[in-house]
């Protein structure tokens, strides 16, 4: 088993620290580039919100594909294959493609992305992605007046992955976006975290986040994006369509039928930290509550 | 040697308590801490109970007598273990936020059974002692099946509040059903 070396990581203080020194410094192009696109610093009635480490993120992981316990993925992913990685992009579009993982990040440069990941089940992270906006990908194929919705598969592997040998999901692992949602610029195409290369429990060699939706939204190791017509149904939606719709946006007003969704539990804060209050779509209103406008949000959950 | 099982027991229950006090003091409960104190604790509640509800099956199997003397301790550990499990959520997840938490316990299901499966506890622990078992007779034997209910709610509690994935809750199911369906057996041999 390939483990991390220790040397290869970043110690987030260090990492930090460079951060606040680029902050500091100004008006380099990169940091202006940063700080012109909507990010976490936005997040209102929250104290400083801390990355959280590069051990947490990438050793407590939900990805069912490699096991349905947090340490799984870290633990049954480390072999995984990534090379090589080809990408269908299809359905309602112009110019349907197929790209390598090579001409992707040849074709598209990826920027420090510094978001916060709500999972549904009441915790979060504060993650510096690499990636860019979906949109990017998508104005490469020129989608069709037809399409309406997106379309995301991860990829199906059982050899490799061997949380798809038990039907725990519908595999392989499906998700969708309405297009308006798929072409926001906070949606982004992720290649890497803290500067490095995505680690294959994050999703390698390429994964989509999604800032205001619950994390399950942000499928990983996608194979194919396909834009349609008809609203896409979800491996979740699939697995329980009461408790997990379509949109799946971050609200503390909406519970899940089982659990609240009104607080959430910071990871790596420690034992007595307290809850903090969860905001309305993961505190990135101001940029996305404009794509819901006159939505009955308890009706599309 | 006889004189020695309850202590050892008593100790051997210990154990789990003292581990979790363990990696609490040297911080070894990973990224999600309270979820881990929350969790094990709920695990061993479940484990004890499956344990009290072994022993008058064992005794049937073994023919010896020894296994009733232990049900009563076990039987506290439960209590000791779901208490420390309630605490954890009232308490440390929480923070004794109690409208929040009865909020959750009036409109999420498995927190109310969870509660109300604490609550039912409540009378068998003040009655667990040797005065109590005295002083009530034959109702203490009744009052005690209690734990029949409460081992059921347990089950439902641990099955609702999982994501997806049944294993283990549909594991802890099976074991407590069968042992129950021991005590249903016994009484249809004897009518």
């Amino acid at each position: 088993m390939k483990k991390i070396k220790y040397s290869e990581i970043t110690p987030e203080k260090i990492y930090n620290n460079r951060r606040s020194f680029v902050k500091t410094i100004g008006f380099g192009a990169g940091s202006l580039a940063i700080s012109s696109l909507p990010f976490l610093n936005n997040a209102i009635g929250r104290e400083q919100d801390n990355l959280t480490s590069y051990e947490d993120i990438t050793t407590y992981n939900n990805y069912y594909e490699f096991g349905t316990s947090k340490g799984d993925p870290y633990k049954n992913s480390q072999n995984f294959k990534t090379k090589p990685w080809e990408i269908t992009i299809e359905g309602e579009v112009d110019k349907p493609i197929k790209l390598s993982m090579e001409e992707i990040s040849k074709s598209f440069i990826s920027e420090e992305r510094i978001y916060r990941l709500r999972c549904v089940e009441g915790w979060s992270m504060v993650i510096p992605w690499m990636g860019f906006s979906l949109s990017k990908l998508l104005s490469k194929v020129n989608p069709t007046s037809k399409a309406k919705f997106v379309a995301f598969e991860s990829v199906y592997d059982p050899e490799q992955m061997k949380g798809q040998r038990y039907p725990v999901l519908n595999w392989p692992y499906k998700e969708g976006l309405r297009i308006d949602e798929a072409m926001h610029p906070l949606t982004t195409v992720v290649t890497g975290l803290y500067n490095k290369k995505l680690p294959n429990q994050n999703g390698a060699p390429l994964r989509i986040f999604i800032p205001w939706k619950y994390g399950f939204k942000s499928a990983k190791a996608i194979v194919k994006i396909k834009l349609v017509e008809k609203m896409p149904t979800s491996s979740w939606m699939w697995a329980s369509p009461r408790e997990y719709g379509f949109y799946s946006n971050v609200n503390p007003n909406v519970d899940h039928p089982r659990w609240s969704q009104a607080t959430e539990r910071i990871i790596g804060e420690g034992i007595w930290a307290p809850r903090v209050k969860t905001l309305m779509f993961n505190g990135y209103g101001e940029e996305v509550a404009n794509l819901y406008t006159g939505m009955n949000l308890k009706k599309y959950f | 040697m006889k004189k020695y099982y309850k202590p050892s027991i008593f100790f051997l229950s210990l154990i789990p308590f003292l581990l979790i006090l363990y990696k609490i003091i040297f911080n070894k409960l990973g990224p999600e801490p309270v979820k881990e104190i929350t969790h094990f604790t709920g695990e061993w509640t479940l484990l004890f109970i499956i344990f009290t509800l072994s022993m008058s099956p064992l005794k049937k199997i073994t023919k010896l007598n020894i296994w009733i003397s232990f049900r009563r301790m076990l039987g506290l550990f439960l209590f000791f273990y779901a208490t420390l499990h309630m605490l954890t959520y009232v308490a440390i997840d929480y923070r004794l936020d109690f409208q929040s938490i009865s909020k959750d316990i009036l409109t999420k299901k498995f927190i109310f059974v969870g509660f109300a499966a604490w609550i039912l506890l409540l009378p068998l622990a003040f009655t667990s002692s040797k005065k109590a078992m005295i002083y009530l007779k034959d109702k203490w034997k009744k009052l005690h099946r209690l734990i029949y209910i409460i081992s059921i709610l347990g089950i439902i509690h641990f099955i609702w509040l999982v994501k997806k994935d049944l294993t283990e809750p549909l594991i802890y199911a099976a074991i407590v059903v069968i042992l129950l369906l021991f005590r249903f057996n016994i009484k249809r041999y004897k009518n």
